[in-house]
């Protein structure tokens, strides 16, 4: 699946200061039964953001407009629990490009980063500051270059480093997948494939 | 290679090292893969879009078990979305010349408990499946583990998968389980001390007296649930147990290719010396009957005791208290007594033969509680055939159960099994997330014995007080 390609991402952000945010919560199991890869965003965080009855939960974050922006920041082990890359859909075409938490699960992780959200991760302190910044101030624009791997509070120009692969950094800067690597390397998987055991 | 002592997770990743990619993950190739009605039909667009061909399709093995309901299989499903996902997986799959166990055949169950019965899971394999609880093949000495839709394109395409090498954790638990404790007790035991984050970045190697006295169908509860401390996966070196489950099942190698697999099966295990990241040790006996109390897996606790006060967490006081919230639990509560309404005994966590037994034991010569609504959901038609032959299925038609048809069912409540908005349910599946068993549902994760000691009485019950 082609996604657009990641350089410098500035912009404003929602902020979700919950831990353990689980895939469940980001998209509900009932919501997985398309065949297509479509209409997800309307239904990411459908539990937290409406009501039984389809209605917008008002103190839902999603609802509110005075946060809006393509950066969400999550709590400590944000998208734990099942495999579903639905929950990375629901996130990227409801318009994030980045998400934020001082810590990922695994499957999460690698499901964004397939898919063209950049997962990044800053310490507990940093995301203190950041969810800070953002009570204070729903305008407050934060800068994320994945080619210097930094994360930047503009106002006050307090940044952090984060880490990335080389390998997953260029895919990402340039909109390649893993399937366009391994396509290249086919002979070498015949190869081995035949002196596989099973 | 050198004669430096090697874990057993370093010898069947690097047995399978296609290519090393610099400063990125390693290329693995992958003997076995498992697809389901629910994560693959974007994938094979996907194929379709890039107009590439199943490189192996005879590595692929489907299953419907998801989305399916789990009574009158034999009618057509009644939910559209649904039957155009099975639709879709029987389509694709014959397109591609995939192997295919849909509604209605024999084989058909939940893919983790359909893989091992069958003998597709193997020693010393590797295994994905867009489900993260892949992680049950690991209690054959596999590197199993869960996949997103991307992956599960790839795993098609090409047969590997893009992977960084995780970090290395031994969990050691020594002496026994005392009475009434079983695999999913120690499990939830682990994760309440170790946390549903407290692995994440690790694969786990299970080891010790209580992993190696445990059965096939034990091991494969403690690897499912490895991803609930979330680990990469959970593994438990293959020993005779194993060997003797595998004997003679239909995928299994026979003959001569069978004395050629055990010879090597039988190397796969850490040598002495090995050095994990992290070790953790526990002692079987302290080990009690567990029950989860809140809304992920890490928040277990003895089921004597009372659910544990804000002020000792190290973090999170506000999510620890939107969870009791949402529980409708307070904080230094007993959880003995609680009234329950549903009970689930099913799941590719505790659908197997044992967990049957088990909850039969208890229900023998007792009534279901006429306040509790009870699904008894067997891993698939292979285990139902079992609770009909053993005849367990009278024990639960004469305590007022009904058997239901194989499946995920309540799990994850994708077809019509949801618990109603606040109701409680314990149930021998693996996650208690908010929502995850209907909207609103109030999941309490348990052994299939205090599921069925709930069951019996209604309430919060220790199956010690009902075990001779
Ligand atoms: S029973 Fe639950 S955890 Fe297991 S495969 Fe089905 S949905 Fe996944």
């Amino acid at each position: 699946m082609a996604y657009d390609k990641f350089t410098v991402l500035s912009s404003t952000a929602v902020p979700l200061p919950i831990e353990n945010v689980d895939t469940d919560q980001i998209i509900p199991a009932r919501f997985l039964k398309a065949t297509k890869r479509e209409g997800f965003d309307e239904n990411l965080f459908r539990d937290w953001r409406y009501n039984p009855d389809n209605t917008p939960k008002q103190d839902f974050v999603l609802n509110n407009p005075i946060y809006t922006g393509k950066i969400l920041v999550g709590g400590r082990n944000f998208g734990s629990g099942s495999s579903r890359e639905h929950a990375a859909w629901a996130i990227y075409d409801y318009g994030f490009r980045c998400v934020v938490s001082s810590f990922f699960a695994d499957i999460f992780k690698n499901n964004s980063m397939n898919i063209g959200i950049l997962p990044v991760t800053v310490s507990e302190g940093f995301l203190h500051q950041i969810f800070t910044a953002i009570e204070n101030d729903p305008n407050t624009l934060i800068e994320v270059s994945l080619e210097a791997q930094t994360i930047t509070l503009v106002s006050t120009g307090e940044k952090e480093s984060f880490d990335i692969n080389g390998y997953k950094k260029h895919n990402l800067m340039n909109g390649f997948d893993d399937i366009d690597f391994l396509h290249n390397i086919k002979t070498e998987i015949t190869a081995f494939a035949e002196n596989s055991k099973y | 290679m050198s004669n430096k002592p090697q874990t057993l997770f370093d010898k069947v990743w690097d047995a399978h090292i296609v290519k090393q990619v610099a400063d990125g993950p390693d290329v693995l190739f992958i003997d076995r893969h498992f697809i389901h009605e629910v994560t693959s039909p974007v994938a094979f667009l996907g194929l379709k879009n890039r107009n590439v061909d199943v490189m192996f399709p005879e590595k692929t093995f489907a299953t419907a078990d998801h989305n399916t309901p789990t009574i009158n299989q034999h009618l057509p499903v009644a939910d559209v979305l649904s039957a155009n996902q099975l639709k879709a997986l029987e389509e694709n799959s014959a397109k591609y010349g995939i192997s295919h166990w849909g509604l209605g055949n024999p084989k058909n169950g939940i893919v983790h408990v359909v893989g091992p019965e069958n003998g597709i899971t193997l020693p010393g394999m590797t295994i994905v499946c867009g489900d993260s609880h892949t992680s049950t093949h690991g209690a054959f000495g596999c590197i199993a583990f869960g996949i997103g839709t991307s992956e599960v394109e790839m795993v098609l395409a090409s047969q590997c998968i893009m992977q960084p090498k995780p970090k290395k954790m031994r969990i050691n638990v020594h002496g026994s389980m005392g009475k009434g404790v079983t695999p999913k007790d120690v499990v939830l035991y682990i994760i309440s001390k170790l946390t549903a984050a407290g692995a994440t970045g690790y694969f786990v190697e299970f080891a010790g007296p209580v992993f190696e006295e445990m059965s096939m169908e034990g091991r494969m509860t403690v690897c499912n649930m490895s991803i609930e401390m979330g680990a990469r996966g959970g593994m438990i070196a293959p020993d005779e147990t194993t060997f003797n489950y595998i004997n003679g099942r239909e995928k299994a190698p026979k003959g001569e290719a069978w004395v050629n697999s055990l010879a090597y099966w039988k190397t796969l295990k850490t040598d002495e010396g090995s050095v994990f990241d992290i070790e953790y040790n526990y002692e079987g006996a302290d080990i009690e009957p567990m029950i989860t109390y809140g809304t992920n897996p890490g928040m277990g606790m003895g089921i004597s005791q009372r659910i544990p006060t804000a002020e000792g967490m190290e973090s999170g006081k506000v999510s620890y208290e939107k969870s009791l919230s949402y529980m409708g639990f307070d904080e230094d509560q007993p959880m003995l007594g609680k009234k329950i309404d549903y009970v689930f005994i099913g799941s590719c966590t505790n659908g197997r033969i044992e967990d049957f037994r088990a909850f039969a034991s208890i229900v023998k010569g007792r009534k279901k509680a006429d306040n509790v609504t009870a699904w008894v959901v067997p891993g698939s038609h292979v285990v139902e055939q079992q609770i009909k032959d053993e005849g367990i299925l009278d024990i639960l038609i004469e305590a007022g159960f009904e058997l239901r048809q194989p499946g995920c069912s309540a799990c994850l409540a994708m077809n019509d099994d949801k618990i109603p908005v606040g109701k409680y349910a314990v149930s021998t599946s693996n996650r208690n997330f908010e929502g995850r068993q209907g909207p609103g549902a109030r999941t309490l994760l348990a052994s299939p014995l205090v599921a069925a000691a709930a069951a019996v009485t209604g309430i919060i019950t220790d199956p010690r007080t009902l075990i001779g």
